[in-house]
């Protein structure tokens, strides 16, 4: 089927049919949860299947929430930690991919074999000392515990991804630099690090989806009011209000939401990461 | 903008060391490596050390050398959760290899062909649930799936098959089961797309030679491109084994901490969990915790050097 010449048209029906299948199985869940959100309980259960459009249409559940969860600062939590997180990993990756990849220098193979252990080997095993240290150093229920857990678990793969992109970085230009007299530092800041910047958009875009969807970390390390990430309020909420399905349906959409928004504007660099860089 | 990644120009060796001559230390190599070094080093590797350490201690920070292990893997109450949870882990990953990645696969086969219209729609539509968060995915099917809101029954009464409905996700002897196909549903953009690559990577040559002797269609599929994909398919293979034995999220958000019905999708990470944080009537338990999670270290451990040393180093002489 995935010949390249002879194209029957029964085939490519053949294709279309099966792709069309999976689509309506990869949207419906999505699409009911969203729908069923702006009608009321009633809407819900007669006619979950219908739109919500003419008598159907109530959103109250969006007003429970507002009113009954902090989505506000569980939002604005959640932004905190995986913008902070993505710039260390970006600003820190590139730094160390930088110097795996163009330096020559005793241990290089090895420090690049370390760093890569945590490709891996799953950062959560550690929790139990993760957690430890986060009490000793009291930064336990504070944004920065998650910060730097997400950052170090984000490292292995930028500093692997983004030290094969260096590695096509052209050396006549940094050689041009330095008979110029730039500093190895204004060769990474000025000269490298804009022209592998399609990479690190790609390197952010796996990075930010783990960070903002992640669980455990935020049950764990800073489960505090204040602190409570969007996942994981989204969590409490739908766990402590179960019965009032306008409710839960309206949180979930608005969880769903911004991702998917996030993810349709950056889906083209994504894919192209994922298809070009990441495989190798 | 391709980048031109995809040709193996990412594996020439750098020649360009200019300060190799130059006898000073080079102080700039340590600076620009140790902000990531010294994040990477805190809290990965030295709490991952520190973890196997504790996995020795008990709860007192007495030595107990093995003790914890042998409590894990004999004590009656206690051995019988970890062994249902591994178990069960064992079954949540063959589900996944044998629905997610044959699925992955096709959908990815069909995708290659570039006559096909709409490609960029589907390839977009397929990854949706995969940026989902586990949160969203395990209530979403929840709410599907319930008997109270009874719409999985409407649709299979409306193609006649309402009287296969079960309340799956409460069942014991189907929860399992239910969950690791959500869980295939989420994460089958991840096979596809990397199939999907490796299959845009084929040289045309090749393809045009097996046109020329006249092998098309399935048949060209299954001796010409399938082959020639397998260390893509080797590396979703050990993707799903590392994902899948640290499982968590899903059972938590669709199921709770108790992974119920009567721990019937009881994973390691669920049961990491309980035992290091105590659940209901049962104290945290730290040197246990870690002993638990030290055994997920090891089998992880395990896959991932099967499939360095064993599949692999066989697999590498079809790259191109």
């Amino acid at each position: 089927m995935a010949g390249r010449s002879t194209q029957s048209p029964f085939r490519s029906i053949a294709a279309h049919a099966i792709l069309l299948t999976y689509t309506v199985i990869a949207l419906f869940p999505v699409f009911v949860v969203v729908v069923n959100s702006f009608k009321n309980r009633k809407g819900i259960f007669g006619d979950p299947l219908a739109l919500p459009i003419g008598a159907l249409w109530a959103p109250e559940g969006y007003a429970k929430v507002w009113l009954r969860g902090d989505f506000q600062l569980y939002f604005q939590n959640s932004l905190i930690v995986t913008v902070a997180a993505l710039v260390l990993v970006l600003l820190f990756g590139a730094m160390a991919a930088f110097a795996l990849s163009e330096y020559r220098f005793k241990g290089n193979t090895l420090m690049g074999l370390y760093l890569a252990l945590g490709i891996m080997i799953p950062i959560r095993l550690g929790t139990v000392a993760i957690l430890q240290i986060m009490v000793a150093s009291g930064i336990v229920n504070t944004l920065w515990a998650l910060i730097l857990v997400y950052t170090a678990q984000g490292l292995p793969l930028s500093i692997f991804i983004l030290s094969e992109f260096m590695r096509t970085v052209s050396d006549d230009l940094k050689n041009a630099g330095r008979i110029d007299g730039l500093s190895e530092y204004t060769i990474f800041f000025r000269l490298v690090l804009p022209l592998v910047r399609p990479a690190l958009a790609t390197v952010a875009v796996f990075t930010m989806i783990p960070i903002w969807n992640d669980l455990w970390f935020p049950l764990i390390l800073a489960p505090a009011e204040g602190t409570k990430t969007v996942t994981l309020g989204a969590q409490m909420f739908l766990g402590q209000f179960q019965s009032e399905w306008d409710a839960v349906l309206a949180a979930l959409t608005l969880a769903i939401l911004p991702v998917l928004v996030l993810y349709l504007i950056f889906s083209r660099q994504l894919i192209r990461g994922i298809t070009s860089g990441a495989v190798k | 903008m391709t980048l031109g990644l995809a040709d193996g120009g990412g594996h020439c060796v750098t020649t360009s060391d200019t300060s190799t001559g130059r006898r000073p230390r080079r102080w700039h190599i340590a600076v620009f490596l140790a902000p990531a070094v010294a994040v990477y080093s805190a809290f990965m590797i030295i709490p991952l050390v520190s973890t196997l350490y504790q996995s020795f201690f008990s709860k007192e920070w007495d030595f107990v050398g093995l003790g914890n292990f042998v409590q894990l893997f004999t004590d009656p109450r206690l051995s019988a959760s970890f062994w249902n949870a591994l178990g069960n882990n064992f079954y949540f990953f063959v589900i996944h290899m044998i629905v997610q990645n044959p699925i992955g696969i096709l959908l990815a086969a069909l995708l290659s062909n570039p006559r096909l219209r709409l490609r960029g729609f589907y390839r977009t539509v397929f990854f949706i649930p995969t940026i989902l968060s586990f949160v969203i995915v395990g209530f979403v099917w929840k709410l599907i799936l319930s008997p109270t809101w009874g719409i999985s029954k409407t649709l299979m009464n409306s193609v006649g098959i309402g009287w296969l409905y079960q309340p799956w996700l409460g069942k014991e002897e189907s929860a399992l089961t239910t969950l690791a196909l959500i869980s295939n549903w989420q994460f089958i953009g991840i096979p596809m797309m990397l199939i999907y690559a490796a299959l845009l990577s084929i040289p045309d040559e090749v393809i045009e030679a097996a046109e020329c002797d006249g092998i098309t269609g399935w048949a060209q599929f299954w001796k010409i491109q399938l082959p020639l994909v397998l260390p893509a398919i080797g590396i979703i293979s050990i993707l799903t084994f590392v994902g899948n034995f640290n499982a968590f999220d899903l059972i938590y958000a669709a199921q709770g901490a108790q992974a119920g019905p009567n721990f019937s999708t009881d994973l390691l990470g669920t049961l990491l969990f309980r035992t290091f944080f105590g659940a209901q009537l049962q104290l945290g338990d730290r040197g246990l915790g870690s002993a638990i999670a030290a055994v997920m270290f090891l089998i992880i451990l395990i896959g991932v050097c099967i499939y360095l040393f064993g599949v692999q180093t066989r697999l590498r002489r079809y790259q191109f």
